[in-house]
């Protein structure tokens, strides 16, 4: 289904009214499951977006302007700007930290054992009504 | 600026000169380029043709270096803290290992002792805290602001920049206000290097004068130490497990990083922000017509300025970098300057945009564990001096050439003629 989507995208693409973020909202959507996220802020406002598999958490939030995300490296492990609290619900379905996320969580401020950085989360349907919250620092 | 000024004439020769010479012979570090603001040239030129470049400088104590020019390459080096150290110091100048020059800082440690101390002092600017100051910058800035003469020239890196950041300063070390230019000073001591800046004081001044600092600080910790927590950073120091222990010159090293972090480089950016927008009037004139613009601005700013034109790094291991062998004991300058330039990370890079796309993700704070610790801080500084200059002056304008401090290192101004109306 992916490299169908692809291959989708390539023929379209000269198509100035299905190039960008039109043929994903319009069609993709319909076409792929998407995973619903909800972000939750450290005020507890919480946001639900709907995310492509294969998108890091991070660029999800950032893409819709998601309160308390930066992602300020772009995605590189390299910032701690895109810290998130994984729901205890949720915390083995997500996975372990990675190694380099390890080293920048050893600097933010308010760890906690639910800890990880939203660049290091690879969004799949396994992934569909996870729940994260922000911590009060990226606001 | 026309064309025809000696500054205009000078910045096209020192184009011709750095497309000219051979590679081998561009030395980035040369401070030369930094007071006439044409070190970008050599960067151009450099990210085009040989990105990570094995440069050599005449200074003893550079000697030979790499020039890391490229945004992902810096952003490479930046996190992989395991294979780059910072234990070699952070700027080029080697230093004999007894040499009581070479400060202590945990800027220039590796983990676990840089994770310790690092969170030691970050609290303070931890989000509860900078709610807390948000007023009292406000109304510091406020009455700065209020203070300048009208339709009158005046300086603008003394009057506004330095009073700012040093007033900020010495809210954050409760140091006596009335002595807050000693902050100032002991900041740029501790960056003065006499090898690179004839007009810099001799070493044996510059540590005697980094002596008495060091004095005055001892008898606040003095003071601090005897007293309940508090929640400035000497009592934090004094009474935090990780850097109650600290000797002497550690104390010293960690304050310089905090007095040089906190002031010299929010300083630069508050006057290159000026200068900027007077340099890009369009950009002055939507900034005018929305205000709102000025959160993406600051990081803007910061970008455009780049107060820290480098940080140098040390290798632990041979390794490879851009298609270049490194060798263990190389060193390396990840030019942020050059990286924040780079157009294969980041659209238009030389250009002022206020309203830039994603204007957070430059090179300024660095990135990995040595990222600025005070970043939030800075940023709402700017903000805030941003929003209290636009609600007061109608005009704002710079008069004259700025003058430029002589290092590769801070990238900075000691003089801006500024009129406001």
């Amino acid at each position: 289904m992916r490299d169908w989507y692809l291959a989708m995208c390539a023929q379209f693409s000269r198509h100035a009214m299905l190039r960008g973020t039109w043929f994903r909202d319009n069609i993709y959507k319909s076409l792929m499951s998407m995973a619903k996220i909800t972000f939750i802020s450290f005020n507890g406002e919480s946001r639900t977006v709907e995310v492509a598999p294969g998108t890091s958490l991070m660029r999800a939030a950032t893409d819709n302007r998601v309160d308390g995300i930066d992602g300020d490296c772009g995605g590189n492990c390299a910032c701690a700007t895109c810290h998130v609290y994984v729901d205890p619900g949720w915390v083995d379905r997500v996975g372990a930290r990675t190694p380099c996320e390890v080293d920048m969580l050893n600097l933010v401020a308010e760890l906690r054992d639910t800890s990880r950085l939203a660049c290091q989360i690879e969004v799949d349907a396994s992934l569909d009504g996870l729940i994260v919250a922000t911590p009060e620092s990226q606001h | 600026m026309n064309a025809t000024s000696p500054m205009a004439a000078r910045r096209i020769d020192a184009r011709a000169r750095a497309l000219a010479l051979p590679l081998e012979q561009l030395d980035p570090a040369d401070p030369q380029g930094f007071v006439d603001d044409t070190v970008g040239y050599v960067f151009e030129r450099l990210r085009r043709e040989d990105p990570v470049h094995r440069s050599h400088s005449p200074v003893p104590g550079i000697d030979t270096y790499w020039s890391v020019t490229r945004y992902q390459d810096i952003m490479h080096v930046d996190s992989h803290h395991e294979l780059y150290s910072s234990e070699g110091g952070i700027t080029l100048m080697d230093f004999p290992d007894d040499d009581e020059q070479k400060l202590k800082m945990f800027i220039a440690m590796d983990p676990p002792k840089h994770d310790e101390q690092r969170k030691a002092v970050s609290p303070i600017v931890a989000p509860a805290n900078l709610n807390n100051w948000r007023d009292l910058i406000r109304e510091r800035t406020s009455q700065i602001l209020d203070s300048l003469p009208r339709n009158e020239t005046f300086d603008w890196v003394d009057k506004v920049s330095i009073e700012l950041t040093t007033y900020m300063l010495a809210t954050l070390f409760d140091f006596p206000l009335q002595d807050r230019r000693l902050l100032t000073y002991w900041s740029d001591i501790s960056t003065a290097n006499k090898l690179t800046n004839p007009d810099a004081p001799e070493p044996e001044v510059r540590m005697a004068e980094l002596r008495k600092m060091l004095e005055y600080f001892t008898r606040l910790w003095n003071e601090r130490i005897n007293e309940a927590p508090r929640s400035d950073l000497i009592s934090m120091l004094a009474h935090g497990p990780a850097t109650r222990n600290m000797g002497p010159l550690e104390y010293m090293g960690n304050l310089v990083l905090l007095i040089v972090g906190g002031n010299d480089t929010t300083r630069n950016s508050m006057t290159g922000g000026l200068l900027a927008l007077h340099d890009y009037p369009e950009e002055m004139a939507k900034l005018r017509a929305n205000p709102a613009l000025i959160e993406g601005m600051v990081s803007e700013i910061i970008r455009w300025q780049t107060p820290l034109a480098y940080m140098r790094r040390t290798a632990v291991a041979d390794t490879e970098l851009g298609g270049k062998k490194i060798k263990k004991g190389d060193k390396l300058a990840m030019w942020y300057l050059s990286g924040n330039r780079d157009a294969s990370a980041i659209r238009e890079p030389d250009r002022f945009i206020v309203d830039r796309e994603r204007p957070r993700q430059h090179l300024s704070f660095g990135f990995g564990i040595h990222r600025c610790v005070g970043n939030r801080l800075a940023e709402l500084q700017l903000k805030i001096l941003w929003e209290e200059i636009l609600r007061r002056f109608e005009r704002i304008e710079v008069v004259g050439e700025p003058i430029r401090v002589r290092s590769a290192f801070v990238r900075g101004f000691s003089k801006l003629p500024v009129r406001v109306a």
